[in-house]
């Protein structure tokens, strides 16, 4: 690795701030309206693409559940997530949850989202889970941009407060005395490197999809919010909990939609689930018969298509069918809106087609370990959203997210403008050189695309819906292998305008990190729960029910 | 499989303009996007565009000239047939494909 030394006229651009926020979805933009209003004089709101655009909020296509219909309250909604949890969710996060997530629907109502109008109440579905309708939508599939547009304009509301930047990628965290003071960042639009200096930062980069090749959410969910916090020394918990959505679109190809965009649908009109032979299959693996009805849990229904499709059984793309074809088409038509439309310009038409579906890598349970300010164990370090590990445990709640991301959002702005008022430490550029020299690195010429689809099929293979011994082991190992082949440098020379090459390889960095912490949670956790199914070990076991917590230790993720 | 063949724009500002020319056989249905993707990790990585949400068409970031009209990469369909791709003519152009698309007060300058 050659490291081209910084030259003391070319000290990288600076910038300081009292909040610093690492990603604008509904938990970033939540945060940094809360911060602002709070009494922060100035947060920064960066995300590595456009803001409000690039992570998992835009594209959630379907309900929110939150306790705000009249014969509802928090506490019912606590017991389904608790019960869906299967005894690993921190109830103290899993209360603020419900309880803080129903104050900000009712905010997001008034800052004009467009929830659903059903009588003089909100319009609400019952997903599975819920012992009653509690997820409220925007019509028709537009809840995730609903939400996404309303905090956008809020924020921009808020005014001169808050600073939002897009095409920035915060790659490390610096860390003085045990205490984060900063970050260290990539404009990816022009290939420079950015130092930036804040007394709080808040992690709220979302998921980690990406590491599946499977997968529902957007190119910028590779879990950076897991190694950032982790190298800056924070604990992860229940890493092995990777929720796959039962019914991710499989076949024919559908563009243009959201591939788990048919959820909605089974919740309105009962899609039937059906194996190659079309014949009814879930309750063969467990799960209720369904009647017509949608009414088996992500998990089951997950269990179920695969081990029809292992047994031989599959569609033959290697799924299951979906089938609405017993709906009348005017009752199709009421339920789909425009969708009609857009299925049909995909030569897709409901009355006739079944459609195939699969599991599909959705959503994280674990991650960065919080208390109910939303501090992690690094001072000055906070997370939120999707990026926070225990409020779910072992499995999601349909709905829960979105309301996590606004809830855990808005608790994170509002410690951080707290922690702002008690003022600033020093920022020490020493401490963000190493982290400068990785970003002014020369490495040799990669494929790095390439080793990104690598990493991706060896997650799916081996550390998927259903995990045994040998596949972790044979999954560790060729990450291993992977992490040796990429080196120590980003490929090319630093500075060129959106190169893709340097950004896949620093993507690579974090996701073998958070790839080895997965792998490394799922083989010690020897039971089946909730997300984490062991063919070798089938039975949920008693003595497992407690949270799997990691952390770094010399640069290797250890169980702690 | 059919085939479709792409005449992509190549280079940053101020380079001579060029168009790369790269074949390759698709699934019907598949998108403009879809070949993007797969060009860079079996051909050439070092191809530069833009796009976040994969297929969702929520992001918007994948905008691009197809044949001299805006397209989003990930809606169009690839066709067998010489495909041209350009960016976008009225941004900055970053390169290759990807131009400055972000509000200008969510810029970093
Ligand atoms: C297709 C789809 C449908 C869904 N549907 C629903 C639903 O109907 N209901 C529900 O409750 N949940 C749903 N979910 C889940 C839910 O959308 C997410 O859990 C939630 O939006 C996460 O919000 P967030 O703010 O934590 O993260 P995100 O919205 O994912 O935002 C994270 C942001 O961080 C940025 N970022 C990442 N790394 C960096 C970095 N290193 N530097 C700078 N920026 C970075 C990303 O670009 C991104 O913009 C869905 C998810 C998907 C993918
Ligand atoms: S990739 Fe997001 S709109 Fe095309």
């Amino acid at each position: 690795m050659r490291n081209s030394a910084i030259p003391a006229s070319n000290q990288p651009r600076h910038f300081t701030a009292d909040v610093l926020i690492i990603g604008a979805g509904a938990a970033g933009m939540y945060a940094a309206i809360e911060a602002a209003r709070q009494g922060a004089g100035s947060v920064l709101l960066l995300d590595r693409s456009l803001i409000g655009r690039g992570g998992a909020t835009v594209m959630a296509q379907m309900t929110v559940a939150a306790a705000v219909g009249p014969d509802d309250d928090w506490r019912h909604h606590l017991a389904d997530t608790l019960a869906a949890g299967r005894g690993l969710c921190d109830p103290a996060l899993a209360a603020l949850l419900c309880e803080v997530g129903a104050e900000c629907i009712l905010e997001m109502d008034r800052w004009k989202v467009g929830w659903a109008r059903a009588g003089t109440g909100f319009a609400s579905v019952q997903a599975p889970g819920h012992d009653r309708a509690r997820c409220v939508y925007v019509d028709f599939l537009s809840t995730g941009p609903a939400v996404s547009k309303a905090l956008r304009a809020q924020v921009q509301r808020v005014g001169d407060a808050i600073r939002r930047i897009g095409e920035m990628l915060v790659t490390d965290l610096v860390v003085q005395d045990g205490r984060v003071t900063g970050a260290v960042a990539l404009h990816v639009a022009s290939g420079a490197p950015l130092t930036i200096a804040a007394p709080t930062t808040i992690i709220a980069t979302g998921g980690l999809t990406r590491l599946y090749a499977r997968n529902s959410a957007s190119a910028n969910m590779s879990g950076d919010g897991y190694a950032l916090a982790m190298r800056a020394g924070a604990t992860l918990l229940d890493m092995e909990f990777v929720q796959f959505f039962p019914i991710g679109h499989l076949a024919p190809r559908l563009i243009g939609m959201d591939p788990i965009m048919w959820d909605p649908f089974r919740y309105k009109l009962g899609g039937r689930l059906l194996n190659g032979a079309m014949q009814e299959f879930v309750e063969r693996w467990g799960g209720d018969a369904e009647n017509g009805t949608y009414s088996t849990t992500r998990d089951l229904a997950t269990h179920a298509i695969i081990k029809e499709v292992e047994a031989g059984h599959g569609s033959p793309n290697g799924g299951a069918w979906l089938s609405f074809t017993h709906v009348p088409a005017a009752e199709l038509r009421a339920a789909f809106g425009p969708v009609i439309d857009k299925l049909a310009a995909n030569g897709i038409d409901l009355t006739r087609d079944c459609i195939e579906v699969s599991p599909i890598a959705h959503y994280h349970m674990g991650g960065v370990r919080v208390d109910t300010a939303m501090r992690t164990d690094v001072p000055g370090l906070l997370c939120a959203g999707e990026a926070v590990g225990g409020a779910n445990g072992a499995n999601r709640l349909s709905g829960n997210a979105i309301t996590e991301a606004l809830a855990f959002g808005r608790l994170a702005g509002a410690e951080a403008a707290r922690q702002a008022a008690e003022g600033a430490p020093a920022f020490d550029v020493a401490a963000a050189r190493p982290a400068l020299a990785l970003l002014a690195a020369e490495g040799p010429a990669q494929n790095t695309a390439a080793l990104v689809a690598r990493l991706q099929h060896i997650m799916a293979a081996d550390v998927g819906p259903f995990r045994t011994a040998a596949g972790l082991a044979r999954a560790a190992a060729a990450l291993a292998a992977l992490r040796e082949e990429i080196g120590t440098a980003p490929p090319g020379t630093p500075g060129l305008a959106h190169d893709l090459v340097r950004l896949d390889w620093l993507d690579l960095r974090q996701m073998l990190l958070v790839a080895k912490s997965v792998v490394l949670a799922a083989t010690a956790r020897t039971e089946s729960r909730g997300a984490h199914q062991r063919e070798d070990f089938p039975e949920m076991s008693p003595s497992w029910e407690r949270n799997l917590p990691l952390r770094l230790r010399a640069g290797v993720p250890e169980l702690a | 499989m059919p085939t479709t063949t792409l005449h992509i724009r190549r280079g940053g500002p101020g380079e001579a303009p060029r168009h790369d020319v790269f074949e390759l056989s698709f699934e019907p249905g598949e998108s403009v996007l879809d070949a993007l993707r797969r060009l860079r990790i079996g051909t050439d990585p070092t191809l530069a565009f833009r796009y976040a949400c994969l297929n969702a068409n929520a992001c918007k970031e994948c905008m691009m000239l197809l044949d001299g009209k805006v397209i989003y990469a990930c809606t169009a369909r690839l066709e067998a047939r010489d495909m041209r791709l350009d960016p976008l003519p009225n941004k900055t152009l970053l390169r290759d494909l990807a131009t400055v698309i972000a509000p200008p007060d969510e810029r970093l300058d």
